[in-house]
């Protein structure tokens, strides 16, 4: 057999692949359901945060900033394995997937919050007195006039956010989420072929690229004015 | 509930163990924080080159490790490369993944400062005599690393807070020793110890960001 040949046989095994694809496509269904809902409840959360934040409550402030701060400066995998190992201690036991939709979501708000809200800020406040003085209230003038400008200008750096949260979804893995990189570790194990790692990393390129090619568009379309 | 989550007695035990990742994790940082700045480098000068050999690679390069989770890639080099006969260790392979990894972000920031810096900039300096190598290293990119500077330690932070992958592959750093003594104690102590350990370290730069981030913004206005 020639190197090459071995290579193949080794990395790209067609019984190992056809053997363990379906395990692979199952992770790829737990890596989206797990992404889908990271991406909505993180972006929702961050956004209701920056418009308390807007009522301009000096503690509920104080709070918010302390919130995004927290979890701007911890890692999120030890965000997962904090709530997965130090739950249970005090009397929950959230699942892997749960433990790493929670933590991955807190941190996408957290990076949210600081986005929208940097977005709301730079509306300048003329638009907020012309707003105001045709009769609109405080939450009108919020919500139709400078929310729709603020959201704009937070497309750009919110998608790239976003896409390297997203990814972390591989995180899960260390608490036995069965997504794609666990998969394909479990299966790596089983076979003693490293075939089944390579389907994985090809399934997450396959997922992620297009997002990532689609975010470029976007931060050319959506650019910061200068 | 401190007995459960902040035990002194497990926290006095721990203790060294806890120091001991953390130097770990200091001297991890301060490998990969110049790797992945050297990458990013070569990617954004590699960037000037406008020729479409250079630039379509260059963005498939890029693009790739956008879209690639450092994890994966950390576990493909640990996992996959011993099948090919190469048993490089958990240390090099970190290394090499953030090489990889980081080198594409920094390189993404890197190149938008580069642009950042005026034509004119570079075609004063080329007329003073100053060749091209010359105007880039003492002209473009001292102005383009000051442009982008909040970018550019904001990435930082995410490359700091990244080491706590090496704990997958064995790395004594914080996050794999709090595992161990976590283990070994069967309390959730040490994990809740490490957390506030990089809280303490990283808030500091958080803030700062934070600050840097709103200065940029009120100029934009």
């Amino acid at each position: 057999m020639s190197t090459w040949d071995r290579f193949v046989d080794t990395f790209f095994n067609a019984r190992v692949m056809a053997k363990y694809l379906p395990d692979i496509l199952s992770g790829v269904v737990v890596t989206i359901e797990l992404a889908v809902l990271i991406v909505a409840s993180g972006l929702l959360a961050g956004l209701a945060l920056a418009l308390v934040r807007a009522l301009a409550i000096r503690p509920l402030n104080w709070l918010i900033i302390f919130i995004v701060d927290l979890f701007r400066s911890l890692p999120p995998l030890v965000i997962i394995v904090l709530i997965y190992f130090g739950l249970p201690a005090a009397g929950l036991s959230p699942s892997g997937f749960v433990s790493t939709w929670i933590a991955l979501g807190l941190v996408l708000m957290a990076f949210a919050e600081e986005i929208f809200w940097a977005g709301i800020t730079s509306i300048p406040r003329g638009q907020w007195e012309a707003a105001r003085s045709t009769g609109l209230g405080f939450g009108q003038t919020l919500l139709n006039v400078v929310l729709p400008q603020a959201l704009r200008l937070t497309i750009p750096p919110l998608t790239n956010r976003t896409i390297a949260i997203t990814k972390g979804t591989a995180l899960g893995t260390v608490v036995a989420v069965t997504e794609i990189l666990g998969q394909a570790s479990s299966a790596v194990s089983n076979s003693y072929n490293p075939s089944p790692l390579m389907m994985g990393s090809a399934a997450y390129v396959v997922l992620f690229l297009p997002v990532v090619v689609a975010a470029r568009w976007i931060e050319t379309k959506f650019a910061w004015k200068r | 509930m401190i007995e459960t989550f902040l035990n002194p007695e497990i926290i006095a035990a721990i203790w060294p163990i806890v120091l001991a990742g953390l130097a770990n994790t200091v001297l991890l940082s301060l490998i990969v924080v110049p790797l992945g700045l050297l990458g990013g480098l070569i990617v954004a000068l590699l960037a000037t080159v406008h020729h479409p050999l250079v630039r379509w690679p260059l963005m498939a390069w890029v693009d790739f490790f956008r879209a690639f989770p450092p994890l994966v890639l950390l576990v493909l080099l640990f996992a996959g490369l011993p099948f090919a006969g190469l048993e490089l260790g958990g240390f090099a392979c970190v290394a090499i993944a953030f090489f990889l990894n980081t080198g594409a972000y920094y390189g993404e920031i890197l190149r938008a400062g580069i642009d950042s810096v005026p034509v004119g900039q570079i075609e004063a300096a080329r007329s003073t005599g100053l060749n091209r190598l010359q105007a880039m290293g003492y002209i473009v990119l001292p102005q383009a690393v000051r442009n982008v500077l909040p970018d550019l330690l904001s990435n930082t932070l995410e490359v700091v807070k990244l080491t706590s992958l090496g704990s997958v592959v064995a790395v004594p750093e914080l996050l794999f020793q709090a595992r161990q003594a976590q283990s070994l104690t069967y309390s959730p102590t040490p994990i809740v110890l490490v957390a506030i350990v990089y809280f303490l370290i990283l808030w500091p730069m958080v803030r700062l960001l934070s600050r840097l981030e709103n200065r940029a913004l009120a100029s934009r206005r």
